[in-house]
């Protein structure tokens, strides 16, 4: 459908999700991304009669969305069917979205879309599934997450192994996300970062939750091998000794980049066209104008 | 939306379905419980009232 490199492996996220829903996912920040979301939507006065979560791994966004009285019908799309699924629900992959154009009011996703390998032609799709005036709000990570993580098995690669292999997926940056918004045609467009730090008591731990997320490694380039005992137990050393509180805790960083625009529609603000001003800024600054040709300051 | 047999899909989903390859309408087959899209030459199936849209998972048709 599109040219974008093979980042991830699409059919190797969709099982890692549903193998954290057998687990019991682990949840605190798709709970925490939720109570924003609602917190968010619940500040947009305008109702939303048919809206879509889209890919949102567990149902903590649809439970919290469905207590908004704004929000009518909710869809929600599935890694696949299973025991889990819920009413108005499809299977679907983010990459190809099922949605007839100009069908949706609100787009919400919650912790999916980091793991998508073509980001633009998804915002598209999206941009073109919505009606005019309506919304999309995306929670993804960001570049900053498992920055610890990443470090630490670089480190320990490259000492026993003499070289690195992708452990830890790149993320987007919050500045590109900003511009793509804007490419793929929404108004408004609007990105800010929520910087959580967990901790946990060793390593082990914290990738036993990344696995109860469906966030262990998809990548397309990862290593087929099994990751071997000693750079495992030499990753674990490294990161200890560098991310540890004084307490012995490890820190995890895990960065929520929010982003979020409109489909344009007449009615909604947009810049006035240059020389359209009503007041002058200086009278406003209560300052003396000073004309484009002339040097400030000096004389 | 409404209520609804559990295996049933909601008439007002697939409403808003499309083949997720060609962006074209889906004919429903509610005998075989199975969404066509004849653009792409696929049926999408419907497993426990849930439309599969993945290609992957879709039977080729003539």
């Amino acid at each position: 459908m599109s040219e974008s490199p093979i980042i991830f492996d699409r059919a190797l996220v969709r099982r890692r999700r549903e193998r954290a829903l057998r687990l019991g996912p682990t949840t605190f920040l798709l709970d925490r991304v939720a109570d924003d979301m609602a917190e968010r939507l619940a500040a947009v006065t305008r109702r939303f009669d048919l809206a879509l979560d889209l890919g949102t791994p567990t149902q903590a966004l649809r439970l919290a969305l469905a207590r908004l009285p704004s929000i009518g019908t909710i869809v929600g799309t599935e890694p696949i069917a299973s025991e889990a699924a819920r009413q108005n629900a499809v299977a679907a992959d983010e990459e190809a979205l099922p949605f007839r154009d100009v069908s949706l009011d609100l787009v919400v996703s919650g912790l999916a879309l980091q793991f998508v390998n073509d980001l633009p032609g998804v915002l598209i799709q999206i941009r073109r599934a919505l009606k005019p005036d309506g919304l999309f709000v995306g929670a993804l990570l960001g570049g900053e997450t498992l920055t610890e993580l990443r470090q630490s098995f670089a480190g320990a690669e490259s000492e026993i192994e003499g070289g690195i292999s992708p452990r830890v997926a790149p993320f987007a940056d919050l500045r590109d996300l900003g511009g793509l918004l804007q490419r793929a045609g929404f108004a408004l467009p609007v990105t800010d970062v929520d910087r959580i730090t967990a901790r946990y008591d060793s390593v082990f731990a914290l990738m036993h939750d990344l696995r109860r997320m469906g966030a262990t490694n998809a990548l397309a380039a990862r290593r087929r091998t099994m990751l071997r005992r000693d750079t495992l137990m030499r990753m674990a050393e490294i990161y200890a000794e560098r991310f540890a509180d004084p307490d012995g805790r490890l820190r995890a960083t895990f960065e929520i980049v929010w982003v979020s625009g409109w489909t344009p529609h007449p009615d909604q603000q947009k810049p006035l066209k240059p020389g359209s001003a009503q007041a002058r800024l200086a009278d406003a600054l209560g300052t003396r104008e000073i004309s484009a040709g002339e040097k400030t300051g000096r004389s | 939306m409404t209520d609804h047999p559990a295996d049933s899909v909601d008439p007002k989903l697939l409403e808003i379905l499309v083949c997720p390859l060609t962006k074209t309408p889906l004919e429903y087959d509610a005998e075989n419980q199975e969404l066509i899209s004849r653009a792409a030459k696929l049926a999408y199936p419907i497993r426990d009232g849930i439309p599969i849209m993945l290609p992957e998972e879709a039977r080729r048709i003539d």
